[in-house]
């Protein structure tokens, strides 16, 4: 059986900045001059994953979500 | 009744019907085209599909891809997209006045695809006449199997976004995108049901790809682009014109722009004011196809063509767009409110206080980079490419501004309308 890949989404329309996310996760995520989030690209390193899952939880307007790549 | 044996063979389609009436009546429509063959929805959809049309809306989407994704949900709603927001585009008002029954005849055909006994007509307060007429006519010959409502768009750049489009038949944030990454509008849309907005072009086309077939559309255009486009040119003539182009012709012959002429057109702007500007020599003698325009890092966009004059500051004009692009955003993205009002504010100093610009042009790259790809909808990564595509185009203008000072004299040139204003 093969492992479940993920990426991060955030939705720019919900996410107002508060940059919890690049606190919890600053190995994936960055903060622009705006303090608006900056996904890195492409999947999320298993390893990182439940660590991921948390800061979507955290995120006080949940606007981060973790997204499952189908394939 | 089938459609009778005529169909065009010339470069115009769309516009061929038309002749010198200024608005071809159900009647007149009837007898040019015939009536719509009666067609199984599976037919249909393969016929989309084989004619490879795409999307005239500006994203250039395949349309039979969209229509079948569509058809597999329940009851769906079919929009037919005449919003037209683009200020330097015309053709779909154009369109709507003139041959609003190829319109609908394409929304008419949409509908049995997909499976949908609802199609809204989502057109500008000017088109509102227009539609209704036709909308009388063709109830009293009771021709369609779908009901017809009339939506009105609000007068703002965004009004045609897919999302936006949901957002106003729902009257929840009518004009503003939604994110809608994670549930596409051709899953969820208008009332949470599958909805397949289709640009109002691209609708006439279907009205001639049912009657004719796919192998008939696709005897003009390119296999990646096939058929016609309707590009409005604004800068050739008095007034702005609109111009029915076979695809992967070129813009110079298209339009008939001897050389002489051209040598005094500065530049061309492919695609409106998200698309990018493209050197003159380039633009004309490119095949005018959508893949053409994306290798060059433009888009044809929604056919939007401004050739523009010598007397006029490249990037005053620049300026005023994206100006005019950040009070038209939806004021919802972090990203978006900030970067389009920073970006704006460096092409204003550049334009007319360029030794107040400290570092020159060299921040463009890295604002246009925290802008793209980082908003609900693309309306940032076209400013983006707008700005790339002006600086790239116009380097030695801004090296001259740079050096000796902004232009002693300009004239505004590109329609830039009062700007809405952000919603919050």
């Amino acid at each position: 059986m093969s492992r479940q890949r993920f990426r991060l989404v955030v939705d720019p329309v919900a996410c107002d900045g508060a940059g919890v996310c690049a606190e919890l996760l600053p190995e994936l995520i960055s903060l622009d001059p705006w303090g608006f989030p900056i996904m890195g690209p492409g999947e999320v390193p298993p390893s990182l994953v439940d660590l991921a899952r948390r800061a979507t939880v955290s995120c006080p307007r949940l606007a981060l979500h973790l997204v499952r790549i189908d394939g | 009744m089938t459609a009778p044996m005529t169909a065009p063979t010339g470069p115009a389609r769309l516009l061929d019907g038309i002749g010198s009436a200024d608005v071809v009546r159900l009647d007149a429509h009837l007898a040019r085209w015939g009536a719509l063959p009666d067609v199984a929805a599976r037919t249909l959809l393969e016929s989309v599909d084989q004619s490879g049309l795409r999307g005239h809306g500006g994203a250039w989407f395949p349309a039979g891809t969209k229509w079948r994704s569509v058809a597999a949900g329940r009851s769906p709603v079919v929009v037919a997209n005449g919003a037209e927001g683009e200020p330097a585009s015309g053709k779909d008002r154009l369109l709507l006045h003139h041959a609003p029954h190829l319109v609908l005849d394409g929304a008419s055909v949409a509908a049995r695809a997909v499976g949908s006994k609802r199609v809204v007509v989502h057109v500008g307060e000017d088109s509102v006449s227009d539609v209704t007429a036709a909308l009388i006519e063709r109830e009293r010959r009771g021709i369609d199997r779908c009901d017809f409502d009339i939506v009105v768009a609000p007068d703002r750049f965004l009004a045609g976004q897919e999302s936006a489009v949901v957002n106003t038949v729902n009257n929840r944030n009518p004009g503003i995108p939604s994110f809608v990454a994670l549930r596409p509008v051709r899953e969820q849309g208008i009332t949470g049901r599958p909805t397949l907005v289709q640009n109002v072009e691209s609708l006439a086309d279907v009205a001639l790809i049912a009657r004719y077939g796919p192998q008939w559309f696709r005897s003009v255009g390119t296999h990646d682009s096939p058929g016609t486009a309707l590009v409005t040119v604004t800068g050739l003539w008095d007034a702005p014109r609109i111009v029915e182009v076979p695809l992967g012709t070129t813009l110079g012959s298209a339009l008939g722009i001897p050389d002489e002429r051209a040598a005094t057109i500065q530049a061309v702007l492919l695609g409106g004011y998200g698309g990018g500007w493209l050197p003159t020599a380039t633009a004309l003698s490119m095949p005018f196809t959508e893949e053409a325009a994306r290798s060059l890092g433009t888009s044809i966009g929604a056919g939007v063509v401004v050739l523009l004059p010598a007397g006029v500051c490249p990037l005053a004009e620049a300026a005023r767009v994206v100006r005019y692009m950040e009070g038209e955003g939806a004021g919802q993205c972090g990203p978006c409110v900030n970067g389009l009002d920073v970006l704006a504010t460096q092409l204003e100093l550049l334009a007319h206080r360029p030794r107040s610009l400290r570092g020159g042009t060299s921040a463009f790259p890295t604002l246009c980079g925290l802008v793209e790809g980082r908003g609900a909808c693309h309306h940032p990564d076209g400013v983006a490419r707008f700005v790339r595509s002006a600086l790239d185009v116009f380097g030695d203008h801004a090296a001259l501004h740079l050096q000796r000072g902004p232009c002693q004299t300009t004239r505004p040139f590109l329609p830039v309308p009062a700007t809405t204003g952000a919603v919050r």
